[in-house]
């Protein structure tokens, strides 16, 4: 049965729902760049703090110049994180390089901060013939064994119980390190969600379960998504410790991943983090948010940006001054034309990969279908112009044929 | 070689990957202290520790996407499904990310370790629910292997075959067989081809072709036809995916006649792609139209299963047809 002990047998019908529980929010960092007067902000090294921010400052700039890209025709389709860099680049600098990122779509922030080159970004964007892909997935599925971070899926949630498991392979391989996943409030509804955080509980994994409550899902409100507050109750109902955090406040965002993190490692304890913050651009290059917010809304949150909050911060520490801002912007914007331009001219990856990788080795079956593709495309090369330049040299990555 | 049934062989095969291989971890509901609600994994939560053998709590779906997690960490996970057909739950785990792990990533990650057991099939009394054979819905996904036993020694050595090998297998096992199956399997460690059909009776006359529990009927129908003067060649197709077509494609050159069977319904059933595939390498030799002796296009059923499985005499009038057309 594993329920509370029988003092607290009622002798009348009593119902909760959960609103005896205030959730509480960790805030350190006012807007103006200055820490709240009883705030104890963790330790955050001046190296660690500017790789931080650069971090941040480099995703916008790929964001905005990307998108740019897409409405110039140049780029099918692109996904924007801006507005939430603090949550993503914030949570990634308090692990350690060793901890696996499960992501969900819109943490570039994650990558950047670890050091994913400029041209793995863009050969991915562009599906190219040095893409880690291979020009399978759609823009922004990045992915970096190197780096620890797993190849992004589209379906939702379904990184989640994975991050579980991934992290219960980490708990018995004993190596101290812990799995943190990604995702937003509207993907906690699936029932992948549920599933993982009960298995984690349940298993005692090192886990961090980091929720972008950034108060849509494409369109859907967060108020027409759930009835409670917020994501971070579920966690009571899997008995897991859970902490609600300014997801725009870099320093509450590092310092509460940084124990989230030791109870992950150090005592097999799962956490969940829900980070209250907003999604400033749309969902997609293929989404529109003045049918469903107002400007007005949206205005609200760009005062409270977390990029500029980083920044005053910075600047009151004295490691930041507009010069450097500046100078970094037109050298990032400078540096991502240049690297796109370099992405759109590589060749796209050759035809064999089309087929390897979908079993270790190639099966006779998908030989054979390759076989038959590529005599077709030798007859109507001019239908085929990705491929049939390259058909009959040996190129690229094909190892499986 | 000592005497035993499919559920001590498949116990065999998972005490042998176990301890040949700490990172074979076996999991799933009741699988801990219980050992299974078939008793597959008897005493390896004893034997290996609560940590490579344990309970989870009760949701498909979280089965599967934990172990495509803990492969991907490197791990050999072994998840057992209590029922095929409580798979459903986990086909987006499977479909959408066992299968394309691989493909996906660019070969950076993979859930090569992994491999799901689940009892399927009919003949137990088990109505809708615990009598599915769901293999034609995972056929349609590049990227899975798919593993069907016939007998203890099969089970053993496909089994480790299968957790062994590189990429994720769905390994269907045919739960009537798992006490009424019983033969010799060797002690020791050993593993059967996976994506290798295996021609169990040598003939000329007609090919018959099926896999799992519908082996033995089909052995039936070949026993009924050899005192009719016909001669069967039989084949056991033991992987679904990739499926070994040279193999068939070989027999019915030989033959020029081909009977499929599946307990699955007949529409959309792994037979239809048998059959499309083979006409198309066969068509020349063959003599009369490939049959398929299947379920039928209906939920399965209870009180009348054995009017709806495709039993020896349901076969042996498909071989006469086939024969006589």
């Amino acid at each position: 049965m594993s329920t509370t002990a029988s003092a607290d047998i009622v002798h009348e019908p009593t119902f909760l729902n959960g609103d005896e529980f205030h959730i509480p929010r960790l805030e350190l960092l006012r807007q103006d760049g200055t820490l709240h007067p009883q705030a104890a902000p963790p330790e955050l090294e001046r190296e660690t703090a500017l790789r931080i921010y650069r971090a941040m400052l480099f995703t916008r700039v790929l964001d905005e110049r990307m998108l740019a890209a897409q409405r110039q025709g140049r780029l099918s389709f692109y996904m924007q994180s801006t507005g939430e860099e603090g949550t993503v680049v914030g949570s990634t600098a308090a692990l350690d390089p060793g901890d696996m990122i499960m992501a969900q779509y819109r943490e570039q922030g994650a990558l950047a901060y670890r050091g994913f080159g400029l041209d793995e970004f863009m050969d991915q964007l562009f599906g190219n013939e040095h893409d880690h892909g291979k020009g399978r997935q759609m823009p922004i599925h990045y992915g970096s064994k190197t780096l620890n971070y797993l190849t992004i899926s589209s379906p939702l949630a379904t990184q989640i119980p994975q991050a579980t498991g991934y992290a219960y392979g980490q708990k018995l391989a004993g190596d101290g390190h812990c799995t943190l996943t990604v995702f937003g409030e509207g993907a906690a509804s699936e029932g992948d969600f549920h599933a993982a955080l009960n298995m984690a509980s349940v298993l005692q994994v090192p886990v961090i379960f980091l929720c972008r409550n950034n108060g849509y899902a494409i369109s859907t409100p967060a108020h027409e998504q759930f009835h409670a507050d917020g994501i971070a109750p579920r966690a009571f109902g899997y008995r897991m410790k859970v902490i609600r955090v300014d997801g725009n406040d870099i320093l509450a965002v590092y310092q509460a991943t940084q124990e989230a993190r030791k109870l992950a490692v150090e005592h097999n304890q799962p956490v969940l983090i829900e980070a209250m913050t907003y999604r400033l651009a749309a969902h997609s290059s293929s989404d529109d948010p003045s049918g469903y917010r107002s400007r007005k809304e949206e205005e609200a949150w760009r005062d409270k940006d977390p990029v500029l909050r980083m920044k005053l911060w910075l600047e009151g520490q004295g490691w930041w001054s507009e010069d450097e801002e500046k100078q970094e912007q037109e050298t990032r914007r400078r540096e991502v034309l240049e690297a796109m331009k370099r992405a759109e001219k590589r060749p796209p990856p050759p035809l064999d990969s089309l087929v390897s990788d979908v079993y270790q080795e190639l099966t006779p079956a998908l030989a054979e279908q390759l076989e038959a593709l590529k005599a077709h495309i030798r007859k109507y090369p001019e239908a085929y112009p990705k491929s049939a330049p390259a058909l009959d040299t040996e190129r690229g990555d094909a190892r499986d044929a | 070689m000592p005497n035993m049934n499919m559920l001590q062989a498949i116990n065999q095969a998972l005490d042998t990957a176990m301890a040949a291989d700490d990172k074979v971890i076996c999991f799933g509901e009741d699988v801990g202290v219980f050992g299974g609600v078939f008793r597959a994994t008897s005493h390896l939560q004893d034997k290996y520790g609560r940590d490579r053998c344990f309970n989870t709590p009760l949701v498909e779906q979280g089965i599967v996407g934990f172990a495509n997690g803990l492969a991907a960490q490197g791990s050999v996970p072994v998840a057992e499904i209590q029922f095929a057909d409580y798979i459903f739950p986990a086909f987006d785990q499977l479909v959408n990310e066992t299968a394309k792990f691989r493909y996906r990533s660019g070969n950076l990650f993979d859930v090569g370790g992994l491999t799901i057991r689940t009892p399927y099939g009919g003949g137990i009394s088990g109505g809708h629910y615990h009598s599915q054979s769901p293999e034609a819905y995972f056929a349609h996904t590049p990227g899975l292997r798919i593993v069907v036993p016939r007998n203890p020694h099969q089970a053993k050595g496909l089994l480790l075959a299968a957790i062994r090998t590189p990429d994720p297998v769905l390994f269907l096992e045919p739960k009537r067989l798992y006490r009424a199956a019983v033969g010799e399997v060797p002690d020791e460690d050993y593993e059967l081809p996976l994506g290798e059909a295996e021609i169990t009776r040598e003939g000329t006359d007609i090919t018959l072709l099926a896999w799992g529990a519908q082996m033995e009927v089909l052995e039936q129908a070949a026993e009924l036809a050899e005192k009719e003067g016909i001669s069967c060649e039989v084949i056991d197709l033991r992987s679904i995916l990739p499926w070994d077509v040279e193999t068939v494609a070989e027999s019915v050159l030989k033959t020029g006649r081909l009977v499929i069977s599946h307990e699955a319904p007949l529409t959309g059933g792994f037979a239809a792609e048998i059959a499309a595939t083979i006409q198309h390498r066969c068509f020349l030799y063959l003599e009369s139209p490939i049959a398929r002796v299947t379920g039928l296009d209906t939920p399965f059923p209870l009180t009348l299963e054995k009017e709806y499985l495709p039993d020896h005499l349901k076969v042996l009038e498909a071989i006469k047809a086939t024969i006589d057309y």
